[in-house]
C-alpha cells in the first residue's frame, strides 16, 4: 500500500472533512482571540477549566498507576509488587472475564477464560492473596469491575479488616460505571434500572462507610473504545454522570457529600489538541452540572478528578515499537490536561497482555515526562491559547447537543434502553474504518508507511494450567464450609435485594463468610433477571 | 457469482463483550451484499453452532478478544460436526498470536484476521474462499 497521496487528493466523496481531528471535527486554519470566549478563569477555582487545584503537579504529581491483571492472584501480587518497586504509586486491578460477569472459576463459563485477560477471583481467599504483602492504608486501588462490582468491595474491606485497617483509612476507586457497560463495554448481569439500584446503594454506603473510597469511577475510556468521536465520549460519560448524581439525589443524599467521591476516567487518544480540550471541557461542565443542575454549594462537590488511560485502540500490531511513540503523545495531552491519575498502554497490548518489559517503558514514559520534560513546572500551560480554549468551547457545544438529546429522551437509562448512545458509537466506529480502509486516516505501518517485518516481539503468555488450578482451588474452598451457614449468607444478600435495603452490609456479612463472586451473582441474576444483548449491527 | 446470496454468522463467543470489531464486520459483509446474522453477545459455542444449523449459515466469523480462543474455537468446529454441518466453514478475528493461528488452523478453522485486517480484505476472503453450501 502506498502512504497517504491518495488520502490527499480531493474527493468529493470523502467521509471526513481534510482538515480534522480524528473525531472528524473540522479544525480551522488558525485560530484568534474571537473564536475562544468560553470562561478560562483560575486553576483551583470553579468551574475548574484550567484544573482542580490551584498548583497542580508542582503540590504533587499525577498517581502512575498502570492496570495488571493476569492469572493466579499470587502472579498479579507479584506484578503489583515490581510496579510499586519501581516507582508506581497506585495500583490498578485487572479481573478476568469470569469475575467481570460474576461467574466462578469452577462454572462452565468459565471454561478457557479463567486469568486470560486479568486476574481470576472468585472467593476471599483469592482477594487476600492478591493484596498479600500491600499494606491497603498505604497505597490506593483501583479496581476495575462493574456488574460485579458490590462483591469486590466487599472483598477489598473485608481483606483490610483482615490486615487489621480500618475502612475509613482504606483509599481507591472502583470502577463500578453500569451505564457505560451497557453503552460500550458490555459486561453486566441485570438491566438497567436494578443495576442502577446498587450502583446507588455503594454510593450511598462508601460515602457513610468508607468515606476516602470512589465508589463510582464514570468511565468514557470503554466508550471511546468502542468507537465514539471525542465528544460523544464527552457526552456520554458526563449524561452517564448526572444519571448516577440523579439517582443518589433521589435516594436522599446530599450533593456535598456524595459529589467528592464521583471520580472519572477519560480516553486519551491520538489527536493532541482535540484531547486536551475534551478533559478541560469535562471539568468546566461537569462543575456547572453539580452547582446549577444538582445545586452543590462546595467547589469540593464541583471539581472532577479524573483518570486518564492512553488509547488501546490506536496502537498497532505493525512496527509495534511506534506504540511507544503513540502512548507518548497521548500520556502529553493528559498531563497538559491536567488529569490526576494515569495509565499508559504497553507497546505490545495489540498482541497479548503486557510482558513485564513493556510495561517498564510504560511507566518509565511517564516518569520522563514527569522528570524531565519540565511541563510539571507550570499549570495549564495551554490555558489561554487561541487553539485549545477555541476547541475547548467547541467540545463543549458538541456534547451538550447530546446531552440536551439524551434529557429529552427522559434521561440515560431510558436513552440506553432506546439504543442510543449504542447506536451512534457503533456508527462513529464504522465510518472511522471506512475512511481508515479507504486511506483518509492514515495510521502509520498500517495502511501508511508500511514494510515487510520480521522481527517478533517476546508476547506474554498465560499458561494454561492456571485455569485448572483456580478451578481446584475454588472448589476446595467451597466444600470446606459449613452448608447451613453458606445458605444463611445467601439468604442475607437475597432478602436485602428482594426488600430494596441497601445490600452492601449483607454482600460484606456474606464474603467475610466465605460467599463467592459468582454465588453473590447468581442471586442477582435470579432476582432482578438477566439482561440481553439487543445484538443490533 | 450471481446465484445464491452467502449467509453469513457472526458471533461473539464467550465471556467478551468487546464487540466493536464483530459489529464493524457485520455491518461491512451486509454492505458488501451478503446476508448477515449476528449472534449477539455472551453466546456459548453450543448457542452459536444452533443458530448456524437454524439459520443454515454458509459460514460462521468468530470474533474473540478476550484469549478463550484456544477453547472456543475448536468448541464450535466440535459441536458443528456433530450436528452435521462440519462443512460449515469457520473463519475469525481477534487478539490471536501467531502459534495459535497454525494450531486453529490444522483444527480445522479456515482463516484468523488479527487486528489491523481491513473489511475489504475480509470481504475480499470471503467472495475467493467461501460457497454457497450444496
Amino acid at each position: 500500500m502506498s502512504s497517504g497521496d491518495a488520502a490527499r487528493k480531493i474527493d468529493s466523496k470523502r467521509i471526513r472533512p481534510m482538515h480534522a481531528t480524528i473525531s472528524g471535527l473540522e479544525i480551522d486554519e488558525c485560530y484568534r482571540a474571537a473564536d475562544a470566549r468560553g470562561v478560562v478563569g483560575e486553576p483551583g477555582q470553579y468551574p475548574f477549566t484550567r484544573g482542580v487545584y490551584p498548583s497542580m503537579y508542582r503540590g504533587k504529581t499525577w498517581t502512575m498507576r498502570q492496570f495488571a491483571g493476569f492469572g493466579s492472584a499470587a502472579d498479579t501480587n507479584a506484578r503489583f509488587k515490581y510496579l510499586l518497586a519501581q516507582g508506581g504509586d497506585g495500583l490498578s486491578t485487572a479481573f478476568d472475564m469470569p469475575t467481570l460477569m460474576g461467574y466462578d472459576a469452577d462454572h462452565a463459563r468459565a471454561e478457557g477464560e479463567v486469568g486470560r485477560e486479568g486476574v481470576a477471583v472468585s472467593t476471599i481467599d483469592d482477594m487476600s492473596v492478591l493484596f498479600d504483602g500491600i499494606r491497603l492504608d498505604e497505597v490506593t486501588t483501583s479496581m476495575t469491575v462493574n456488574c460485579s462490582a458490590s462483591v469486590l468491595l466487599a472483598m477489598y474491606l473485608v481483606v483490610g479488616e483482615r490486615q487489621g485497617c480500618s475502612w475509613e483509612k482504606l483509599g481507591g476507586t472502583i470502577q463500578n460505571d453500569m451505564f457505560k457497560e451497557f453503552i460500550a463495554q458490555k459486561e453486566w448481569i441485570c438491566p438497567p434500572e436494578p443495576s442502577l439500584r446498587i450502583v446507588t446503594d455503594m454510593i450511598e454506603f462508601c460515602t457513610r462507610e468508607v468515606p476516602r473510597w470512589h465508589p463510582v469511577s464514570i468511565s468514557g475510556y470503554h466508550i471511546r473504545e468502542a468507537g465514539s468521536t471525542a465528544a460523544q465520549e464527552l457526552a456520554f460519560t458526563l449524561a452517564d454522570g448526572i444519571g448516577y448524581a440523579q439517582a443518589a439525589v433521589e435516594r436522599g443524599l446530599d450533593p456535598d457529600e456524595f459529589g467528592p467521591r464521583l471520580s472519572f476516567f477519560f480516553n486519551v487518544h491520538n489527536d493532541f489538541l482535540e484531547e486536551i480540550a475534551k478533559i478541560r471541557a469535562a471539568r468546566r461542565m461537569w462543575a456547572r452540572i453539580m452547582r446549577e443542575r444538582f445545586g452543590a454549594k462546595t467547589d469540593r462537590a464541583c471539581l472532577m478528578r479524573t483518570h486518564a488511560q492512553t488509547s488501546g485502540v490506536s496502537l498497532t500490531a505493525q512496527q509495534p515499537t511506534n506504540n511507544v511513540v503513540r502512548v507518548t503523545v497521548q500520556a502529553l495531552a493528559a498531563v497538559l490536561a491536567g488529569v490526576q491519575s494515569l495509565h499508559t498502554n504497553s507497546l505490545d497490548e495489540t498482541l497479548a497482555l503486557p510482558s513485564q518489559e513493556a510495561v517498564t517503558v510504560a511507566l518509565r514514559t511517564q516518569q520522563i515526562l514527569a522528570e524531565e520534560s519540565g511541563i510539571v513546572n507550570t499549570v495549564d500551560p495551554f490555558g489561554g491559547s487561541y487553539a485549545i480554549e477555541a476547541l475547548t468551547d467547541r467540545m463543549e457545544h458538541e456534547a451538550q447537543a447530546y446531552i440536551d438529546r439524551i434529557d429529552a429522551m427522559g434521561g440515560i437509562v431510558r436513552a440506553i434502553e432506546l439504543g442510543y448512545p449504542q447506536a451512534e458509537i457503533a456508527d462513529a466506529a464504522y465510518s472511522f474504518q471506512q475512511a481508515t480502509d479507504g486511506g483518509e486516516y492514515i495510521t502509520v505501518g498500517l495502511n501508511g508507511y508500511t514494510m515487510a517485518e520480521d522481527r517478533k516481539l517476546e508476547i506474554m503468555k498465560i499458561d494454561r494450567a492456571i485455569e485448572g488450578e483456580q478451578r481446584a482451588r475454588v472448589m476446595a474452598f467451597k466444600a470446606a464450609r459449613e452448608p447451613r451457614q453458606v445458605a444463611k449468607l445467601i439468604e442475607g444478600v437475597r432478602s436485602a435485594a428482594v426488600e430494596d435495603r441497601n445490600l452492601m452490609p449483607a454482600v460484606v456479612e456474606a464474603v467475610r463468610g466465605g460467599i463467592t463472586v459468582g454465588e453473590i451473582s447468581d442471586v442477582y441474576r435470579q432476582v432482578f433477571g438477566v439482561y440481553q444483548d439487543p445484538a443490533t449491527i | 457469482m450471481s446465484e445464491k446470496v452467502l449467509r453469513i454468522l457472526v458471533a461473539k463467543p464467550g465471556l467478551d463483550g468487546h464487540d466493536r470489531g464483530a459489529k464493524i464486520i457485520a455491518r461491512a459483509l451486509r454492505d458488501a451484499g451478503f446476508e448477515v446474522i449476528y449472534t449477539g453477545l455472551h453466546q456459548t459455542p453450543e448457542m452459536i453452532a444452533e443458530t448456524a444449523v437454524q439459520e443454515d449459515v454458509d459460514c460462521v466469523g468468530l470474533s474473540i478478544l478476550s484469549g478463550a480462543h484456544m477453547t472456543l474455537f475448536p468448541r464450535v468446529l466440535n459441536l458443528l460436526r456433530t450436528k452435521g454441518a462440519g462443512d460449515v466453514p469457520i473463519f475469525g478475528g481477534g487478539i490471536v498470536p501467531d502459534e495459535d493461528i497454525t494450531e486453529l488452523k490444522q483444527l480445522g478453522v479456515k482463516e484468523i484476521f488479527t487486528p489491523g485486517a481491513s473489511t475489504k480484505q475480509i470481504v475480499e476472503w470471503i467472495r475467493e474462499n467461501i460457497q454457497p453450501r450444496a
